[in-house]
């Protein structure tokens, strides 16, 4: 599993982690996996964004003599310091005693533990069930879209990606019930 | 298919979601199946908690879990949305009716399928019904049983059980065209094929005898080629028969002594006689006595010699001359003669005694229904006289009761219907049942023509396709469930298919009814027929030497 970053701030339902590498977070909806004493936490990557480290000094354009956006770097190595790339996990599930739960684990995770990006074999294992669906669906922003997002993260781990998708769709149609539009939203971006 | 829907061979269809015991139960589908792969009229078990349920599809339906959904439907034309939605957003739904129930301990086990006397819990799984229970519900067939065919889609044989068919009367209905005619010979032939009874057939277009026609105009062999021991044809037109190359047994005349006023009164409607000519027959039957006054009439000439009699009997003129002019249109008939050389009765009633299966092919007569009505009443009437006299001697003198008959009409609206079957001798055994051994199978077009009452003594009924909802109705009539069964019905195929339902089977039943016309189905017919036979030589061969 490949170490990406760091819990810089955790509640039960989310953890957000700083990235090592500037503008390399995991991509969005992809699962991620941090640790709390004995459980393991998994988190679905839901935003991500790239700041100044210092609240009160925003960056400014600078390439206007560059010929290209790399010269910006090159002509002002001190900038790779000055900005960070945070990024927020919705936790979906958690692991404990070798027992994969899809539900909130006890307590949040600790500050500066690491996160790392679950490989495929990780990620399939972990969507045998889709009932952490019903926690994605109700996120506060952008809930279709992380849906999806997480939904095709997960096809990609899977052999048969489409039997996958129909098997998660249905889940979908039934946790939906009463919203088809968000329904047909949400299959909309999964139909690949 | 996957390995959660397959077990034991039996396709899971759904959940039971929905119903009442009188009603039926409501089946939300599995999202897999679809809808257009179930079709009414098959069978489904039910897997409640404690008994297993045997029901019939009597109705399929589309449903949403959104009616938004309908209004703006998803993008269809993506295989994969529709694949998801099918049995989650949007699913079939069917309408089943439990039958029976099947227990599974040692003791229901024993005893047999029972009628529902509750429905499934929620959620019980509902199966395709597999061979095996339908075999357990409809009874193993054996080899020299007689069967009338298959259910929907399935290999089993539905035994219609001869001895109950002929414990009460039944009727065969459906449209013209629907095989009517096709089935009353299958159970004829089921009939004498395991002895059950012996029949009297009113075969008014010579079909169940010698042989019969398909709807394709290919000959097919009736009673008298498949049981020639056991069937004698009479006919009532020796020329139309010689014509047909078809070898009678014996030419049926009716003398004019043997006709009562009761048999004329059967025909007021076709012959047009008015109540007052009806009630002039019984007058001039106490005048010149019963088996004399036909001839008598008939011997009157001139029209002085009419109003004599007019007079006489206090009947006006114009009355008796009406009758007279009516009457002649039956010395038209061939059959009709003043004095018969044999008695067709005794003819009829000494093979019926010797087991001997009479088939009356009434020739070129067929196509008069006057002809028909009077002369199947007439015969009838004596018959069950005999009938009755015997059964009663059986009653009191614990002497053999005669054997059960079945006497088989068709066209039978027109003798049955409300005005006339009061009087008609096929009402009466009709209603009066199995009293005096002697029941009724009715073939019919019209079933809303045949009296309710008459309808509802039907004790098994076997209906091809009918599409005039007075006819579905008066079918139909009485029986538990019946609105559902009327889908079912509604939608036959319109050959080969009937839905029967009543005494002889343990539940309504959609059969696709067996092969007839080609010589494997013979084969399988004349199977009994053949052994024995085979058997009764054996056994002469024996006594010879024996």
């Amino acid at each position: 599993m490949f170490k990406i970053g760091e819990v810089i701030e955790a509640s039960t339902s989310e953890f957000t982690a700083q990235c090592y590498e500037l503008h390399q977070p995991p991509p969005f909806g992809s699962l991620v996996i941090t640790r709390e004493g004995g459980v393991e936490i998994f988190g679905v990557v839901s935003s991500a964004a790239t700041t100044s480290i210092e609240p009160g000094r925003h960056p400014i354009a600078r390439g206007s003599e560059e010929v290209d956006e790399e010269g910006i770097y090159r002509s002002s190595p001190q900038l790779a310091k000055l900005l960070r790339t945070d990024f927020t996990a919705l936790v979906v599930g958690h692991r404990e005693n070798e027992r994969l739960h899809h539900y909130l684990p006890p307590r949040p995770a600790h500050i500066h533990s690491f996160v790392h990006m679950c490989d495929p074999e990780e990620v399939a294992l972990f969507n045998q069930s889709l009932d952490y669906l019903s926690i994605l669906v109700s996120a506060q922003e952008q809930a279709d879209e992380l849906v999806a997002a997480s939904l095709r993260h997960a096809a990609a781990a899977h052999q048969a990606p489409r039997d996958f998708l129909i098997k998660a769709g249905k889940e979908l149609a039934v946790l939906l019930g009463g919203e088809i539009n968000r329904l047909n939203n949400i299959l909309r971006r999964i139909k690949g | 298919m996957t390995a959660e829907t397959l077990h034991n061979g039996e396709r899971r269809l759904g959940i039971v979601i929905s119903g009442s015991l009188t009603r039926g139960v409501e089946v939300r589908l599995d999202g897999g199946i679809s809808v257009e792969d179930i079709a009414v009229g098959r069978y489904v078990t039910v897997e409640g908690e404690k008994r297993r349920f045997f029901g019939m599809i009597t109705d399929i339906a589309l449903d949403a879990i959104d009616q938004r959904l309908m209004i703006n439907p998803p993008d269809v034309s993506d295989p994969f949305i529709g694949e998801v939605l099918s049995g989650t957003s949007t699913f079939g739904r069917l309408h089943v009716l439990p039958v029976l129930t099947i227990g599974s301990d040692a003791l229901s086990l024993l005893e047999g399928p029972q009628p529902v006397k509750t429905v499934p819990a929620h959620f019980s799984t509902v199966r395709e019904a597999s061979e095996q229970d339908v075999e357990r519900v409809f009874g193993q067939v054996e080899e020299k049983q007689f069967y009338v065919g298959t259910p929907l889609d399935m290999e089993t044989k539905v035994r219609l059980n001869p001895a109950e068919l002929v414990m009460r009367s039944s009727g065969v209905f459906g449209k013209t065209g629907t095989g009517k005619t096709f089935l009353a010979r299958l159970i004829l032939i089921g009939i004498i094929q395991e002895g059950a009874a012996v029949n009297l057939v009113f075969d008014m277009h010579s079909e169940y005898g010698w042989e019969g026609t398909s709807e394709e105009g290919r000959k097919v062999k009736a009673l008298k080629q498949l049981f020639p021991s056991k069937v004698a044809v009479f006919t009532l037109d020796e020329e139309n028969a010689r014509r047909r190359n078809v070898s009678t047994d014996f030419t049926v005349e009716i003398g004019y002594d043997e006709v009562e006023p009761d048999d004329i009164a059967m025909l007021h409607e076709t012959l047009g006689l008015t109540d007052a000519a009806v009630q002039a027959t019984y007058r001039l039957a106490r005048r010149f006595g019963e088996r004399n006054w036909l001839e008598s009439f008939f011997a009157i000439e001139g029209r002085e010699e009419l109003n004599e009699l007019a007079q006489s009997l206090g009947e006006h003129e114009a009355t008796l001359a009406a009758l007279r002019r009516r009457l002649e249109m039956l010395c038209r008939l061939r059959f009709l003669v003043p004095h018969a050389s044999e008695n067709a009765i005794q003819r009829i009633l000494e093979s019926l005694d010797r087991d001997i299966h009479v088939v009356l092919e009434f020739g070129r007569y067929g196509d008069d229904i006057a002809s028909y009505i009077l002369v199947s009443n007439l015969l009838t009437r004596r018959i069950h006289e005999r009938y009755r006299e015997r059964m009663e001697r059986a009653m009191g003198e614990d002497v053999a009761k005669p054997r059960p008959l079945v006497i088989t009409i068709e066209e039978a609206h027109k003798f049955l219907n409300p005005d006339i079957s009061g009087q008609a001798i096929f009402g009466t055994i009709a209603r009066e049942m199995r009293k005096y051994n002697v029941t009724l199978l009715v073939i019919d077009q019209r079933p809303s023509g045949i009296d309710d009452e008459v309808m509802s003594q039907l004790g098994t009924k076997i209906t091809c396709l009918l599409d005039d909802e007075r006819d579905i109705d008066s079918v139909l009539a009485g029986i538990a469930g019946k609105s559902e069964l009327k889908a079912v019905l509604a939608k036959l195929d319109s050959k080969q298919q009937a839905l029967i339902f009543g005494h002889a089977v343990p539940m309504p039943v959609v059969v696709r009814t067996r092969e007839y016309g080609t010589p494997e189905s013979y084969k399988e017919f004349g199977f009994r027929e053949a052994l024995e036979r085979k058997k009764k030589a054996e056994e002469e061969e024996g006594d010879l030497w024996g």
